[in-house]
């Protein structure tokens, strides 16, 4: 059993599930030779040649675009976008096409494909590196979007999300792409989609996050505990389409809910959970949601960027108001 | 069968990797003043980009990208624009833009990750560093056509790699140049790397020059290495542009003899023995050699220089470093012109919450 960072289990996925199905392609800008910038595709083309695992002209759209016909022709690709911050050029081809294209021919032609991509703060990057704009693929109909926040839930969701018959936007939040280590056996072993995850139990309020945001939001559970307050931590996992039951049922014991991310607040997908809550569970809450995000900012250069997500103190504050009131 | 199109692209270079000429120079070439200047500035930016690793490598800058080896490229270029010229850089043209007034401390603060520093001196109508690959390329282009539009005797410059080149954005700021007749220059330094691609398979063409050709601007290869060919190249073609003779395409040969940036390492994609080549071919060494023979530059005045730039480096180094650091209410005043209530809303919360290092 290997004990690997979240980085290293996108790559044991991906040799995985290339190892067992020949119509996985995976390529994009400086993936082959350079494995990745990050070294999520590390290996690969020596074990798969070249053929497999390829590096393109650097242009999104195209990368987009081929996808688009490689999956339709009977190919499972799974390109890589560099960094989430340079997806936009490749959004026409999402959005006009890798969505609707089972819609578009009653399922005639299909797209299986998955798109990763880094995404998020907290490495000190240049500008246009720490986009989370997660919202804006969530709001597309027929694409699934999928975060991992642990090893464990990288390996398996990306199996899964290679598995799947639709195409997934698979965002990976770089911050802690080597944050900790998990076993994570190699086993060949997919987690659900669609599938939120209770990954810390709690009586007192349910703390809904994920990504990067997630390591921030158990820190927090963790000092809240040592306060007396029992939190119920959730990791949203598959952010659309979103599993409304494990969210509604913990809600219905601890009545209170606090929604972190650090994708800018207004417009973010913390507005559709507190939706879902409203709707749908607003009889067993007993204080308000609260949401807690990025601020409705341009994500700021590295000075700044640990002021623009919302940090541990932060967090706590905004449990503190929910249990308050 | 009739032959409907046919296109040719020149190669020019005035110096070889010695610094000799080989073929009769262009008038500037005899200016002993430009000639030192230039020189200097080329020998600025090797000084401070050298320093930038330094100060990355100690935490006192984030990643940057390094612009050894295309300090004739940038400079060449730069010194033949007009201040009224429009430039639209991409993120490694540290030369051009100091030659365009920009201050060190100011570039430093962007590598910093400090947004004040693109509220940067020298032409307040350029366009900032730009990171999303080839985009700047269309602003240059819509920036030519606000100078068409007014009558005004001025152009755009965009800069980007060869990688750019495989972009949509590029195709289209070309195509528009080409289908408006915009005074604009693309000006392409192909180093042969896009971070660990080969220029070779970028793209099946022979040249990115020739791209030029399909939307019906001027192109041309120039040696990106050689100061004199760059500077002659950058002035015909802004010549061409400012006069209402259309846009043109200069692709650079040139050679990125660091790392893409300071979190790369380039080792792993390409021979030490070939960066160990270029290095040969480098600009500052044909330039020095050229010097040398022309002017008579000596190693005393080569010493001096570089001891002069060191501090005039060291001086913008502790100007960036004493700057009071940013703070997090500046996040939410450069959003809109008018603040939404929403937003100071935000601010009053952000400034409640120290900033972690
Ligand atoms: C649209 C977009 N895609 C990807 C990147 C990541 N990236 C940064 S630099 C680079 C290579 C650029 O190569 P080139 O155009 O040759 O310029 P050079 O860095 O060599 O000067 C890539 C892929 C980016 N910044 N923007
Ligand atoms: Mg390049």
């Amino acid at each position: 059993m290997a004990n690997l960072t979240l980085v290293e289990a996108v790559n044991q996925a991906l040799a995985w599930e290339m190892a067992h199905d020949d119509s996985v392609v995976v390529f994009g800008e400086d993936v082959g030779v350079n494995g990745g910038v990050f070294r999520a595709t590390v290996g690969l083309q020596e074990k798969f040649g070249a053929e497999r695992v390829f590096d393109t002209p650097l242009a999104e759209a195209m990368i987009a675009g081929l996808s688009v016909g490689l999956a339709t022709q009977g190919f499972k690709p799974v390109p890589e976008i560099q960094f989430m911050g340079f997806i936009y050029p490749a959004l026409d081809q999402i959005v006009s096409h890798a969505s609707r294209m089972r819609n578009r021919t009653r399922g005639r032609l299909t797209c299986p494909m998955v798109l990763r991509a880094p995404f998020g703060t907290g490495i000190r990057a240049p500008e246009h590196h720490s986009e989370s704009t997660e919202a804006m693929f969530a709001h597309m109909p027929g694409v699934r979007v999928v975060i991992p926040s642990s090893p464990v839930r990288a390996y398996g969701l990306l199996l899964s999300a290679i598995r799947d018959l639709d195409p997934v936007i698979f965002l990976e939040p770089k911050r802690i792409y080597r944050a900790f280590r998990q076993e994570v056996p190699d086993n060949g072993e997919g987690l659900p989609l669609d599938k939120a995850f209770v990954t810390r139990p709690g009586t007192d309020v349910t703390l809904i996050s994920w990504g990067a945001s997630a390591l921030e939001t158990w820190n927090a559970a963790g000092e809240l505990a040592d306060e007396g307050i029992d939190c119920e931590v959730v990791d949203l996992a598959t952010v659309s389409p979103i599993d409304k039951d494990t969210i509604l049922e913990s809600v219905s014991r601890t009545g209170r809910a606090v929604i972190v991310h650090e994708a800018a607040v207004s417009g973010g997908l913390g507005g559709e959970v507190a939706a879902i809550l409203a709707s749908e569970g607003l009889y067993s809450l007993e204080a308000p949601v609260v949401r807690v995000g990025g601020f409705d900012a341009v994500p700021p250069l590295a000075r700044m960027e640990y002021g623009y997500i919302p940090g541990v103190q932060r967090i706590k504050d905004a449990v503190h108001e929910c249990m308050e009131s | 069968m009739p032959v409907v199109a046919k296109f040719e692209i020149t190669y020019t270079q005035f110096l070889d990797e010695h610094g000799k000429a080989q073929q009769e120079l262009p008038e500037f070439a005899a200016d002993a003043d430009e000639m030192a200047r230039m020189y200097r500035f080329m020998h600025l930016t090797r000084v401070f980009d050298q320093r930038c690793i330094n100060l990355q490598r100690t935490g006192q800058v984030n990643t940057i990208a390094s612009s050894h080896g295309h300090e004739a490229a940038q400079i060449g270029l730069a010194s033949a624009m007009r201040p009224e010229d429009v430039l639209a850089p991409s993120y490694r043209e540290h030369g051009a833009v100091l030659w365009r007034g920009v201050r060190m401390s100011q570039l430093l603060a962007v590598w910093g990750g400090d947004e004040r520093g693109h509220d940067w001196d020298g032409a307040r109508h350029d366009f900032p560093y730009c990171v999303p690959i080839a985009t700047q390329c269309l602003h240059a282009a819509g920036a030519a056509l606000a100078l068409k539009m007014r009558g005004q005797e001025a152009c755009a410059v965009a800069l980007c790699g060869d990688g750019a080149t495989s972009e949509g954005a590029f195709y289209e700021a070309l195509n528009a140049a080409g289908a408006m007749e915009l005074p604009v220059v693309f000006w392409v330094t192909n180093n042969r790397y896009a971070i660990s691609m080969n220029v070779q398979d970028q793209t099946g063409a022979e040249t990115l020059a020739q791209k030029a050709i399909a939307v019906g601007i001027h192109g041309e290869q120039v040696d990106g290495n050689d100061l004199i060919a760059v500077r002659n190249a950058a002035e015909i073609a802004l010549r061409r542009a400012r006069s209402g003779g259309g846009a043109s395409l200069v692709e650079a040969l040139s050679y990125r003899l660091g790392d893409h940036t300071t979190a790369d390492d380039a080792t792993r994609y390409r021979p030490d023995e070939e960066v160990e080549q270029a290095a040969r071919r480098a600009p500052l060494h044909r330039m020095k050699r050229f010097m040398q023979e022309h002017f008579g530059w000596t190693g005393e005045q080569e010493e001096a220089l570089i001891a002069e730039l060191e501090a005039e480096v060291e001086k913008e180094v502790e100007a960036y470093l004493a700057m009071p650091p940013p703070k997090i209410e500046d996040i939410f005043e450069h959003q809109f012109a008018n603040m939404p209530a929403a937003l100071e809303a935000q601010r009053e919360i952000a400034h409640r919450y120290p900033v972690p290092d």
